[in-house]
């Protein structure tokens, strides 16, 4: 048996039943916590998010405690991985309703969809291309489908960060990673064994 | 690009999962754990959870297959989530917005309301408001009246005032996140959907159109692409009765061009 433990970070989110539910069903060592001992044991870390971004940096501000975490994954490398708004909040500025700070891990900013007259939220399967491959994608087609709901999106400063792209009206990023830090902005654990997949090879990482 | 997706729906009476005809006979199909695990085996986009039970009765009693007695339909949706990664949608009796919120923080990705939309309309855009439009599908039921489309309420058992385009667009604008439409008329009688109102509904909003209804062959999804505007196809009684049933619909529409993700089984331990 491996000592791997993955912590997935509770600040209130809403779909942080569904990750526990994929990490348990694939047999995996998790708990949902915000506790800095489960920070600290943590061997792999997951931020989820559903909702807007300032209220997802509230709630994170106010039920995490940053300065350990940011020493785990900053300073420790540990392998971490932004679902969909905790991927976006890995950007040093959001811009849904008003102007907010994000952590500023990645450095880009988060802004609405461009989609010339398509529906928002964009909502559905759509195909990932990957630009760069890393060994987060092991295994998966260069053009996978995965499940995405959001509205905003993450652009990024730096082209060297970009892992992959989705087109909706536009191209935009949909995998970004920095060293030890990936963000999706699908969701993988909707996305059935593609999902898996992505989730299986995160923690492989390390 | 954005897929077209294909939906099988669950139709759950007193906790177990039934056929539908008419909306009037159901006939019993089994436990709805077992067959979510099913679609989820064949690679099913997405999968819609109803709740038409009349009254507050859940009895699953089927011990042998792994799954305690469960006595409320959002104890039912709890179970699913652990066996499903796929998005889910839930819906049926849904009054208010703990309603919605206790069927969210249990795994559903979406909540689909009808009778309390037709009721209070401001529901809708309270409920979009709380937690976003992506997350809100308003259900139609349309039903054929001395030739005109009326929008039925309370499982189909009341008319309203309303012809379905006019209410899909009153829904689209409080801030519906989707629209799924049946046809009641076409429930259960496998004869293909109702075209006509498909496509008179899927031109008259931008949101997307979940076609429901009628499916007796595989190619009636095809004729729902080939002909109307509606971003997904949905089905119940087919999908449940035939073998591997998401797996062959998405081969037939794959092997034929249309743009649906590539089928897939999955294996699941």
């Amino acid at each position: 048996m491996n000592s791997k433990k993955i912590c997935i970070l509770d600040y209130g989110s809403g779909n942080v039943r569904s990750v526990f539910n994929i990490l348990f069903a694939l047999g995996k060592d998790v708990i949902v916590s915000n506790r800095p001992e489960d920070i600290l044991a943590g061997s792999h870390i997951i931020l989820p998010g559903v909702g807007a971004f300032g209220t997802s940096m509230e709630k994170i501000k106010k039920t995490i405690h940053l300065d350990i975490l940011e020493n785990e994954i900053i300073r420790n490398k540990k392998p971490f991985l932004g679902i969909c708004v905790g991927m976006q909040v890995l950007a040093d500025r959001g811009f849904e309703f008003g102007e907010h700070v994000g952590l500023g891990w990645i450095h880009g900013e988060v802004k609405k969809m461009s989609t010339g007259g398509l529906p928002l939220p964009h909502i559905g399967w759509n195909n990932v291309s990957i630009a760069k491959q890393t060994p987060l994608l092991n295994g998966l087609s260069v053009d996978q489908d995965f499940y995405f709901v959001h509205s905003y999106v993450f652009k990024e400063e730096n082209n060297e960060n970009v892992i992959a792209k989705t087109e909706y009206g536009e191209q935009f990023n949909s995998i970004i990673s920095k060293d030890n830090i990936f963000g999706v902005q699908f969701h993988p654990e909707k996305s059935q064994k593609a999902g898996k997949l992505l989730l299986e090879n995160f923690l492989s990482l390390r | 690009m954005k897929k077209n997706r294909l939906i099988p729906v669950l139709l759950l009476k007193n906790g177990w999962l039934v056929q539908s005809k008419g909306f009037k006979r159901h006939q019993n199909l089994g436990n709805p754990v077992t067959a979510v695990k099913r679609l989820s085996e064949w690679a099913a986009d997405e999968i819609i959870y109803l709740d038409i039970s009349k009254e507050e009765t859940y009895d699953i009693r089927r011990e042998d297959q792994g799954y305690p007695n469960r006595s409320s339909f959002v104890e039912i949706i709890e179970d699913v989530a652990k066996v499903t990664f796929m998005p889910m949608t839930v819906g049926g009796k849904i009054q208010n917005l703990s309603d919605i919120e206790k069927r969210l923080s249990l795994g559903a990705d979406k909540i689909s309301i009808n009778t309390q939309a037709l009721d209070d309309r401001k529901f809708i855009a309270h409920a979009a408001r709380e937690f976003g439009s992506q997350c809100v599908v308003v259900s139609i039921d349309a039903k054929r009246i001395n030739d005109k489309y009326l929008v039925m309420s309370r499982g189909g058992q009341e008319k309203t005032s309303y012809d379905p385009v006019k209410w899909a667009k009153i829904v689209e604008a409080e801030g519906a996140g989707e629209i799924l439409l049946n046809s009641i008329d076409r429930d259960g009688a496998k004869t293909g959907y109702d075209i006509e109102l498909l496509s008179a509904v899927s031109e008259s909003v931008k949101i997307p159109v979940i076609a429901l209804g009628g499916v007796g062959e595989w190619g009636h999804f095809a004729e729902a692409f080939d002909k109307t505007k509606v971003d997904a196809v949905a089905a119940a009684n087919i999908f449940n009765y035939t073998d591997q049933s998401v797996y062959r619909a998405k081969t037939y529409l794959y092997e034929n061009g249309y743009n649906v993700r590539s089928p897939d089984l999955l294996i699941i331990k």
